[in-house]
């Protein structure tokens, strides 16, 4: 009465086996700052090819996430994994497979655009001329081909972020880590950022995790992950988390969930 | 779409792969020395203030005696000029780490540490990068003190290279220890209060010991306790082709002291993860 199960084309089949394997997995991470509590047994994951949205207000505990991933601090309780590479216990497999984004400009205002990148290269071992061949690729990628000579301290607050995600994808990692990375910007540049960044996804098969507290940034096919004062609230496929909590949007689901008066910048 | 490559991935890195990491944050640090002209000048200015206004002040004042490891009687300027090389380094030590905890705050430092190469070896190639920075500083120095009669025999510009590395180090790596505890770009002045002036002053950079040594036996032991003094013996040792095997062994023990504690103060299961978010919790 059943068809038998086609089989799966290989393309497919290794479709399968790495999604067996989560780009990036949190697994029970707790973390405090002497009493405070920044984060209290967080698990989620981020599956290769997807966007995950982040989803907290300042203060939920965002950023620590982001620092115990980058292995900034150590982690106390719990387990970091990318691609299956314990963070903790080898760093070296693991951050090579990740590219991140932070939240404050981490880009040296007076060296060039090349310079800049053929510095992150180097801190990933990779040689002068492979590096000057992704530096020139990856520039003309994100349209600043012809400001490869020029400081970066003469770029617009957009084209230096665009700048950090061709940096952040110098190494060619399979997981992307985004802290808010549209902060300050005006719309125009947003816009460009989220659809590159989201054509990362669908062309590159790269895991994506932006945390944000920009409603709008999110789409239905997006996996969500609500972070309130430290705890996960709620997780899964955007359309299943405003189901549940009952809403009809983001905004309104964030408000049930959380318990927010107020949404500072939500519902733009 | 490039397939998931992690299960055939190379693990570990290649000898080149260092190497290419230790030539790109040297070649960094060199970059940005060269576009802070006034960082270069500051550093040049500091020491032949020294040399061009308090020597020939204070030598009339000051006779030394011959001690090794000149042969004849020198003047003031003669004998401070390796203790003005080391305040350059020590200046250059202090003020990378200030660097590091701009860094730190302005993020920058988060993209050297996420690197996947060992944090020892990062943190191990910034020192060598500021050292090698302090070392451009230095030899400026050395060309304009010859032409205010300090002349040391030409191989001295040799042989104080060594020494210069090695104190470079030492007071590099103190410099990172002491910014793994900063939490704050102002401190930066208490660091000059309590760690450059003390350390300078309490030397042999602006005067022989057995001076000190008549005036205060106490001062006298805390100025042989100081691991400046001994940078400074060293610089003034080698650039006169001499080894000073105590101040050697006194630089070498403590540079591998201080950067064991700094790569300890910089590994994330002990040292920034006791203290809060770096920069803005979000």
């Amino acid at each position: 009465m059943t068809s038998p199960a086609p089989i799966p084309e290989p393309q497919e089949a290794l479709k399968l086996e790495a999604a067996a394997v989560p780009a990036l997995s949190i697994d029970g991470v707790s973390h405090s700052y002497g009493q405070r509590r920044a984060l209290i047994d967080v698990s989620f994951n981020v599956q290769p090819a997807s966007f995950t949205a982040l989803l907290g207000l300042n203060g939920a505990g965002k950023s620590t996430l982001f620092s115990l991933i980058t292995r900034l601090f150590g982690i106390q309780s719990g387990r970091v994994g990318i691609f299956g590479h314990d963070i903790s216990k080898s760093p070296g497999e693991a951050l090579r497979l990740l590219g991140v984004v932070f939240q404050p400009r981490t880009l040296d205002l007076d060296l060039s655009l090349t310079q800049n990148l053929l510095y992150h290269a180097a801190l990933h071992g990779i040689s002068r001329s492979e590096a000057a061949e992704r530096s020139t690729e990856l520039l003309g990628r994100i349209g600043l081909a012809d400001r490869a000579g020029s400081k970066v301290r003469d770029l617009s607050g957009g084209q230096m972020r665009r700048l950090e995600i061709a940096r952040a994808l110098l190494h060619r990692p399979r997981l992307l880590l985004l802290d808010e990375p549209t902060v300050g910007l005006d719309v125009k540049a947003r816009a460009d950022i989220i659809s590159q960044v989201r054509q990362l996804v669908t062309e590159q098969g790269i895991g994506v995790l932006w945390a944000t507290h920009l409603f709008d940034e999110i789409m239905p096919s997006d996996d969500l992950v609500v972070l309130h004062q430290g705890k996960v609230l709620a997780q899964g496929p955007m359309n299943g988390v405003v189901t549940e909590a009952g809403a009809q949007d983001v905004n309104t689901a964030f408000m049930r969930l959380t318990g927010a008066q107020t949404m500072p910048g939500g519902g733009a | 779409m490039s397939s998931i490559t992690t299960r055939d991935a190379p693990r570990g890195f290649s000898a080149q792969q260092y190497l290419t990491c230790l030539t790109g944050i040297v070649w960094r640090e060199g970059l940005r020395f060269l576009h802070q002209r006034e960082r270069f000048v500051s550093a040049l200015v500091r020491p032949l203030v020294w040399l061009f206004i308090f020597a020939a002040g204070f030598r009339q004042v000051l006779g030394i005696s011959i001690i090794p490891p000149y042969e004849t009687y020198i003047l003031y300027e003669v004998y401070i000029a390796p203790g003005l090389m080391a305040m350059i380094q020590l200046f250059n030590g202090m003020q990378s780490s200030l660097s590091m905890v701009y860094d730190r705050e302005m993020g920058n430092m988060r993209t050297l540490l996420v690197s996947p190469l060992p944090r020892g070896f990062l943190l191990f190639c910034k020192l060598l990068a500021g050292t090698a920075v302090s070392l451009l500083q230095v030899y400026a120095f050395l060309l304009i003190a010859w032409f205010w009669d300090i002349t040391p025999p030409s191989s001295g510009y040799l042989t104080v290279l060594p020494a210069l590395i090695l104190s470079g180090l030492m007071l590099g790596s103190l410099g990172m220890l002491i910014s793994s505890g900063i939490k704050q770009l102002e401190n930066f002045a208490g660091v000059m209060n309590f760690v450059i002036f003390p350390m300078f002053f309490a030397s042999s950079a602006l005067y022989p010991l057995w001076r000190v040594q008549e005036g205060s036996p106490y001062l006298y032991y805390l100025c042989e306790a100081n691991p400046f003094t001994h940078a400074v013996e060293l610089i003034r040792f080698a650039l006169y082709g001499q080894i000073n095997w105590v101040s050697l062994a006194v630089v070498a023990a403590c540079t591998i002291v201080f950067m064991i504690g700094a790569i300890l103060a910089y590994d994330p299961s002990r040292g920034l993860a006791r203290r809060g978010p770096a920069g803005g919790e979000g």
